[in-house]
This record gives structure tokens, C-alpha cells and sequence, in this order.
């Protein structure tokens, strides 16, 4: 199983696929006494799309958070481009080139789409507090030029026309997009997408599928998505992790793991003897 | 350049014109796009610019003079530009409906033979190539946007900047070429080829040459003054011939400024923000705004709603003879100007039509209460008659004489004559010159004099001059009794209401008239959230029983209407259906330009029809719908069919149900 070429690959559909971005070495994570995630491993390899998936209760959610550094795991290592990484603040995650999505929506409700989308440039925003204030020289070029990164996101996802329309108004479908245009507007080099198609229609799920390749595709961003839905994943992504009561039963392209004993016996169930 | 004799100024073609506009215009914007929330600006002299690299551009790729370009996209000042780019290298643009299914696209592209086609996106380029292996003789695309096209074979796929890049460098090289090409376009020469939206059956290409387009605009822009100081939103489908009279013909012509918009869903904020002065719209799109401030009228609290009933009320009365300069008392002046502080200002304000000074509706009859309402509020709203194979211009309102029932007066340089049949013919200097490939039908529609028939019945009323227009001459019908049936004037009324998108009515040959209805999802939808009724698709709205009762009663109203016209008062409509899904024209059962397509809804929906008149109280039926990609699909619904109540006429038995 992924007896690849450290240096990188090339896809079917001739993307270059690069060297190992992170690499997570027998993770476990601990709630108290209930195991999370046990002894797992996997890596995330530059300008790929890599899937999480597994039923409810899986343990999915919670290794997305251990790669975004939210949770701390009581044991393994997590390897970000070459270095160990040490526990962070989520502020200094954020730094690091790593964006996400939330699976219950996490906008500010009262506030614009473009002043939402906005929020993701904090950490490009260097002027201080008084400049800020009085919103002359550095405060104001800062803002033009953020402003215009925001704009082109908000061209990317096609939501123009609510630029201006308070979240709290959206329909669901759209705020996921908003969503993403925050995640995006943070350029990360690695995005982490939590079920971003959950409680979608179909339509809703065509679009949102197209929009995360051609941002894999336009701006080469590597992501790692958690998604219930077997045909999006299997149409979306270069390779899968499939995990079940904390454990990783399989890894592989989504043809090795449509194949996968194991994997089938947790999704469709084994007789107990 | 080549002298023709009635050229003015020597202005002979568009491209010319753009050479006059870049000089005496140089510095004055000719194109706005908004992109990436600003409005982005290119003068007469960057326009220039543009169209001169893109036009050396396409020599450099090989086009000829007399090549058929197809341009597909919305309005973009890009593709604008091609047209014109593509005329300075002596070819011929032809517009293409950008949402057209794959199959109708390839019938357009084949039967004009194009070699290549400027084009705006991915979804575009996409629909080409699927269908290129039918077109031998396709050998180029441009496309505009790049977005998701990286990895496609680019042996004959160009980005449009690249196309411009090539052209700038190959400057000394092709220029005296261009100049040249560009010298010989005259009077005579295309300027573009349109096709038809076929309400029946196929599209025909209309070749209309620099003479038609030209004089049309400059005959135009004189009856309305339009001048160089005008802005305009271009917003319909390029591939109409409005559109390129409006944004091509008219602009160059008198210099203004072409607005895009973003998208086509910020179509109703860019046009707040740019306040055209000069202002076109298709009935559907004026009956939109309506229903929308309606709906929202609803929302209102009770304060603002009766503000809006009374004044609006007022206005009816005698906003109308105010704009059209008429003796109204100084009581009835006083009431308005406070009506137009509070009510009419800030709804103009909000509907982004403060500045329009003209506005123009066509394409289709607008009902009368619609058309009432913009006029009330003071927009100058007049309503234009004319066609492709016209270069638009047929009939149109003067200033100052505006009525509901009519299509105005014939256009300057426009002659009218109605046939014995009631047809109407005209003849004009924008009289098309021919349809490409279809000698038969040239024939059929243009006499040797010049005269051409549009297809319409109607008459010029006596004493004032203007022509009425009755209905489509195919659609006028005769009921089994032998009174009038003219299906569009009760359709209109139906439209009218805001529950209502569309309206079919059928009776031709027949004892009595029955209809079809389309509901408005958004004001049917935001009326069903206020009554707490549950729906979860269009299909069970509009199979709701309240809903039925409602639209029921919309019907009975008209016919209550109808029943006053003595001719027509046989088209009150006894029996209806609300159709389980929108018309539509990737169904084939609209054009493109969103007119209904009477013959094939009868076919396709014949089992409802007999259900209509046969007395059935419920339909079971099953149809095929065609998706956006074009995939096709069924739904199976069962139809209630309701009765509605019909009037009596004073001179006429009518049986009631």
C-alpha cells in the first residue's frame, strides 16, 4: 500500500502529486478512559486531495482535529513539512498554511458575507491597533489589498450577488460556501474540509465537488476532507483513509479500498459468531 | 475607405465607427464590467486598443474574410469587443444563445459553417467540443475565462489574452493587412448574423448588413435623443438582436457607455448602482421587478403598505397624463410630487430606474396593468414593435403619446401596410437581407418591393396612426362558434398577477377555452410561508389544493375581465391545470428568449389537454425534462383540473359549467 515515490507522483488525470506535506506516526488520542483514536498512521502528500472516512463515531472528526492541531494526542507524532510539530495555538495554525471548514457551520451570523470572508485574512493584517483606528496609510493599503485577495475568492466560489447579504439569510448550501471562501481566503497550502457536503442536495453536492477540485486544481492546495458520501469521495479524491472504532482498517486509492475486506465488513456489517 | 452613397460622414461600418469614437470620444468610458466588486473601465481609445490586438490576433491564427464566427458568453466587454474585432478582419460574427444545449448549438455553428468561435468559459468550450466532430470545417476556440481549462489539449484552444498578446507582437507584420480588410467593409458588407429563436421550428440565420445596423441605430438614437452622455445595463442574451442594436449598433453610433454586469444574479444591484438612463427590458423582466416589489410589500409593516395602496392608488390615476404632459388639476400635482418624496422616489431609487429618461419595453406584448404601473411612477416607459429581420425597429412610441393598447407609430424610415389577411408588412432601410442558406424562405418572407411579413395580425387604428397589434397571425383562431380566439390577450391578463409566471390557453376550433398555468415559485413560495403551508418541490406547490383555489380565483377575475370585451368575451377560460413543472427551454418548450412555444406544448401535453375537455377530474401523465447538462429525466405527477366560473354576456349565451 502506498509504495509511491517519496518525491511524488503524477495522477491518472496528470496532476503532479508532491513529497510528503505531513505525516502522522501512531497517533492515539485519549478522552479519559474512552480511546479515540488508537495507534494510527497515515501521511498527506503536497497538492493532493486525501479523504478521511469511516461510519459514525468513527473518529474522523477527531483526526481532523488532531491535524489542525486543536487536540494534542497523549501519544505518536505529528510531522509537518519536515519538522515534529510541537502543540500550537490555533492562531499559529493558522500560520502555518492550515485552513478548515467546520461540519455545524461556524460563521458570524450577523455579519456580511464579505465582511465573513474577510475574517479570514486576520493573520495578513499587520497594522496595529491605532493605525487601524484612525484608518490611514498602512491600515488602508493593508485593507485594499486584502480586500482584493477576498475578491477574487468571492469571484472563485461564484457568490457575487450576496456579497452584501447578512449569513444569517443564507440558505445552508451557500453558507458552506461562504464557509469555504473564508478557508480559501486564508490562502492555506493545506485545507481541512469537515463533511463539507453534509445536508446538501444533489445540485448543491455537483457544485461544491467542482469548486474542490478546481481549487486543488487552480491554486495546487492540498486538501484533507471528511465526507459521508461514497460516490463524492470516491470521484474526488487521489487516496483514502478509512477508519472504524478508532482504528484505520484501510488505506489506498479509492479503487484498493472499494476492495477492501475490511472496509466492506464495516460499512455494510459482519455477522458477530 | 469605400465610398457608398448614402454612408454618413463616411461611417459605413462599426469598425469605422470605433475609429470616430476613439478620436472625438478618446478619453469617455465606452465599457464598465464590474469584476471583483469594482467597476472596471475601458474609454473609446482602450477599446480601440483592444479590438486592433485581438483583430491582428485572429489574422495571426488565420482567420479570412467571410469566416463565420460564432461568439458565445454573456454580456462581457470582451466578447463585445470580438464582434467588432471579428468585423475588422472582414468576418462575420454570429452570437450564440450561451445557454443553449449542446445540440441546438451544433445546428447554429454547422449551418453557418463557423471556423472558429470566441468563447466566455469552461461551460461553454465544454458544450463545443462535445459536438465539434460534427463540424468539419471547426478549427478554433478562444475562450475568455481560463478557469479549469489548464489541462485541456491546446492545439486548438487559445486563451483570449494570449490571441491579443500574439496579435501586438505580429503589429508591423499584420497591420497593413488589417487596414486593408478593414477599408474595404462598406454599406453593403454583413455586419452580423443573428438567428432567430424559432418560435417554430428551426432557427434561421438573418444576415444583416452595415446599412440595416447603422441606419436603424442613427434613425433610433434621433427619435430619442439619445446622445453620448447615456449609460445603459447590457444584460440580455447577446446573441438578440436588441442587444446588438443597443450595445453595439446604438453605442457606436452615439458614443455611450455599455454596462455589464458581475453575473447574471447581480443583474437587479448592478443596475441600482449604474441607474441607466436609457433602459431596455423584455415584459418578463419588468413583470419580475413588479412581482418582487409585491412580494416584499407583503413583508412591509401595515404602515408602509397603506402609504403604498394610497399612493399608488393616486398615482394610477394621474401619474400616466403628468409624464405624458397633460392638464391635471394642482390638487392632483400636489398629492404626487408628496407621493414621489415618500412612495415613487425611493421605489425607482430601489428598482435602480431614477435616471431612466427612456425606456423601452418589446419582444412580446406587456400587460396593460404592468405597463400602467412603471408609467404611473413617472418612468418613461414606451413600448417598441419589431423583429430581427428589421434590425429591430418596426413601430414605436413617441414621447408624450404613450397608450397601453397600442405599439406606437411606425419607426422613422419604416413604412407600414396590412395585408387583406390583417397581416401586417413594413418596409425600412433595416430590412434584413437575406436568411443564410434559405433562398425559399427569403422568398416567402420578402417580396422583390421590399416588403416583409411579420407574421403578427394587427391594424392601424384610424385617426391616430398607431398600429395594434391583435396576436400572432398563426395563433388567431376562430372558436367552434366562430368568434375570435386570440389566446395572448387572456394570457397577458393571467400574467398579470404575481402568482402567476406563465399561461398557456388553448380553444382554437374548439367550443371553449381552457388553460395551462405556470406559478410563480418565489411569490407563490413566499404566500405559501406566510400560510403555513408546508411544500418541499415546485411539482407539490403547485398540486397544492390552497394554491389551486387561489390561481382559481385569478382566473375568474379575468374572465369577470374578459367578459367585457364583446370580441373576445368567447376566451374566458372554463376549464384549468397548474402544469407540474415550469416551461422551459431546454424542454424545447420555450425559445430562448422565454416565448412559449404553442404547437409543441399541445403535443407533448395532449393527454392533459384531453383530460381539460373531457370533463376529468384528475390526470395521471408522465414527462421527459431535459436537465441543464443535458441529460434527460422523467416526472410522473397526477394533475388536479378545476372548473372556473365563466360570465355572461349581455349579447351573447354563454354555457356555464
Amino acid at each position: 500500500m502506498n509504495a509511491v515515490n517519496p518525491e511524488g507522483y503524477t495522477t491518472a488525470d496528470g496532476r503532479k502529486i508532491g513529497p510528503v506535506m505531513m505525516e502522522m506516526k501512531n497517533i492515539t488520542l485519549r478522552f479519559g478512559g474512552v480511546k479515540a483514536i488508537t495507534d494510527i498512521s497515515f501521511d498527506i502528500r503536497e497538492g493532493e486531495i486525501r479523504a478521511i472516512i469511516g461510519p459514525n463515531g468513527a473518529g474522523k472528526s477527531s483526526m481532523l482535529n488532531v491535524i489542525s492541531g486543536f487536540y494534542v494526542p497523549q501519544e505518536g507524532e505529528v510531522w509537518f513539512r519536515g519538522e515534529k510539530r510541537a502543540p500550537m495555538k490555533p492562531y499559529q495554525v493558522a500560520q502555518q498554511g492550515i485552513a478548515r471548514t467546520f461540519q455545524n457551520i461556524a460563521l458570524f451570523e450577523g455579519m456580511s458575507v464579505l465582511d465573513n470572508v474577510m475574517t479570514g485574512r486576520l493573520n495578513y493584517m499587520k497594522s496595529g491597533l491605532f493605525s487601524q483606528a484612525i484608518w490611514k496609510g498602512k491600515a488602508e493599503q493593508e485593507e485594499v489589498a486584502n480586500r482584493e485577495v477576498v475578491e477574487r475568492v468571492i469571484d472563485f466560489l461564484e457568490i457575487q450577488a450576496i456579497r452584501k447579504t447578512p449569513v444569517a439569510r443564507l440558505p445552508y448550501g451557500l453558507k458552506k460556501r461562504v464557509e469555504l471562501a473564508r478557508a480559501l481566503a486564508a490562502e492555506p497550502k493545506l485545507l481541512l474540509l469537515d463533511e463539507p457536503m453534509a445536508g446538501m442536495n444533489v445540485e448543491e453536492k455537483e457544485d461544491m465537488s467542482r469548486f474542490i477540485l478546481d481549487v486543488n486544481d487552480e491554486f495546487g492546495t492540498t486538501i484533507a476532507l471528511i465526507e459521508h458520501d461514497m460516490g463524492v469521495v470516491m470521484d474526488l479524491s487521489d487516496r483514502v483513509v478509512v477508519m472504524d472504532y478508532g482504528k484505520k482498517i484501510g488505506d489506498g486509492t479509492p479503487d484498493e479500498v472499494r476492495n477492501n475486506q475490511d472496509v466492506i465488513d464495516a460499512y455494510l456489517g459482519v455477522a458477530h459468531d | 475607405m469605400a465610398q457608398s452613397s448614402q454612408a454618413t460622414e463616411g461611417l459605413a461600418s462599426i469598425p469605422a465607427l470605433l475609429q470616430r469614437n476613439a478620436t472625438r470620444f478618446a478619453d469617455k468610458p465606452a465599457y464598465r464590467e464590474k469584476e471583483f466588486g469594482i467597476w472596471q473601465t475601458w474609454t473609446w481609445a482602450d477599446v480601440k486598443r483592444e479590438v486592433d490586438d485581438l483583430a491582428l490576433g485572429l489574422i495571426n491564427l488565420g482567420v479570412n474574410e467571410g469566416d463565420f464566427i460564432a461568439i458565445i458568453g454573456a454580456n462581457r466587454p470582451h466578447l463585445y469587443w470580438s464582434m467588432v474585432a471579428a468585423q475588422s478582419v472582414g468576418a462575420i460574427p454570429v452570437p450564440v444563445y450561451n445557454d443553449s444545449a449542446a445540440e441546438e448549438m451544433a445546428y447554429v455553428l454547422e449551418h453557418c459553417g463557423a471556423r472558429f468561435a470566441i468563447v466566455e468559459d469552461q461551460e461553454q468550450v465544454d458544450k463545443v467540443i462535445d459536438v465539434q466532430d460534427r463540424l468539419h470545417q471547426f478549427e478554433h476556440m478562444i475562450y475568455l475565462d481560463p478557469r479549469g481549462l489548464r489541462k485541456y489539449d491546446h492545439h486548438m484552444l487559445h486563451q483570449f489574452s494570449h490571441v491579443q498578446e500574439q496579435g501586438r507582437a505580429a503589429r508591423d507584420e499584420f497591420t497593413p493587412d488589417l487596414e486593408a480588410r478593414r477599408a474595404k467593409l462598406d454599406y453593403k458588407s454583413t455586419c452580423v448574423m443573428l438567428y432567430t429563436s424559432g418560435t417554430t421550428g428551426k432557427p434561421k440565420g438573418v444576415v444583416l448588413s452595415n446599412r440595416n445596423i447603422i441606419e436603424s441605430a442613427k434613425n433610433s438614437c434621433e427619435f430619442d435623443k439619445l446622445g453620448a452622455g447615456e449609460e445603459v445595463l447590457a444584460y440580455l442574451p447577446m446573441a438578440w438582436v436588441g442587444d446588438f442594436i443597443f450595445s453595439i449598433g446604438q453605442a457606436y453610433w452615439s458614443g455611450f457607455c455599455v454596462n455589464c454586469p458581475e453575473n447574471p444574479e447581480t443583474m437587479m444591484t448592478d443596475l441600482r448602482e449604474i441607474g441607466p438612463s436609457y433602459f431596455f427590458a423584455p415584459p418578463r423582466v419588468f413583470e419580475g421587478m413588479l412581482t418582487n416589489v409585491m412580494i416584499r410589500m407583503e413583508d412591509a409593516s401595515r404602515m408602509k403598505k397603506r402609504m403604498f395602496d394610497r399612493y399608488m392608488a393616486h398615482a394610477r390615476k394621474v401619474g400616466p397624463a403628468i409624464l405624458d404632459g397633460k392638464p391635471v388639476g394642482m390638487m392632483d400635482r400636489l398629492k404626487y410630487a408628496l407621493g414621489n418624496m415618500f412612495i415613487y422616489g425611493p421605489l425607482k431609487n430601489t428598482l435602480g430606474l431614477t435616471n431612466v429618461r427612456v425606456g423601452y419595453t418589446a419582444g412580446e406584448a406587456i400587460g396593460p396593468e404592468i405597463f400602467a404601473f412603471y408609467r404611473s411612477l413617472g418612468i418613461n416607459l414606451k413600448q417598441l414593435y419589431g423583429q430581427t429581420e428589421a434590425s429591430v425597429f418596426i413601430t414605436v412610441h413617441p414621447d408624450g403619446e404613450v397608450r397601453d393598447d397600442t405599439v406606437g407609430i411606425p419607426a422613422p424610415g419604416v413604412e407600414l401596410k396590412i395585408a387583406e389577411s390583417g397581416e401586417v408588412f413594413y418596409r425600412s432601410p433595416g430590412v434584413f437581407e437575406e436568411y443564410y442558406k434559405n433562398p425559399e424562405s427569403t422568398a416567402s418572407t420578402k417580396d422583390a418591393e421590399g416588403w416583409v411579413a411579420t407574421g403578427d395580425a394587427g391594424f392601424i387604428e384610424p385617426g391616430t396612426g398607431h398600429l395594434r397589434i391583435i396576436d400572432r397571425a398563426k395563433d388567431v383562431g376562430k372558436m367552434a362558434d366562430g368568434s375570435l380566439f386570440a389566446p395572448k390577450y387572456v394570457e397577458n391578463k393571467l400574467k398579470f398577477y404575481p402568482n402567476v409566471l406563465e399561461a398557456v390557453v388553448f380553444g382554437n376550433g374548439r367550443d371553449r377555452c381552457c388553460a395551462f398555468i405556470n406559478i410563480d415559485l418565489q411569490a407563490v413560495g413566499n404566500w405559501a410561508e406566510r400560510n403555513n403551508i408546508a411544500y418541499s418541490s415546485y411539482q407539490e406547490l403547485a398540486g397544492h389544493p390552497r394554491v389551486l383555489d387561489m390561481v382559481q380565483g385569478h382566473v375568474e377575475e379575468v374572465n369577470a375581465s374578459v367578459a367585457q370585451d364583446e370580441m373576445l368575451s368567447g376566451c374566458q377560460i372554463h376549464r384549468f391545470l397548474i402544469l407540474h413543472k415550469e416551461l422551459d427551454a431546454d424542454d424545447g418548450e420555450m425559445t430562448r428568449t422565454r416565448k412559449v412555444r404553442r404547437r409543441i406544448i399541445e403535443e407533448k401535453f395532449h393527454d392533459l389537454i384531453t383530460g381539460l375537455y373531457d370533463g376529468s377530474e384528475k390526470v395521471s401523465t408522465k414527462t421527459e425534462v431535459t436537465y441543464e447538462d443535458g441529460r434527460k429525466g422523467y416526472i410522473s405527477a397526477t394533475l388536479s383540473l378545476r372548473d372556473a366560473k365563466v360570465y355572461e354576456v349581455a349579447n351573447r349565451k354563454v354555457a356555464a359549467e
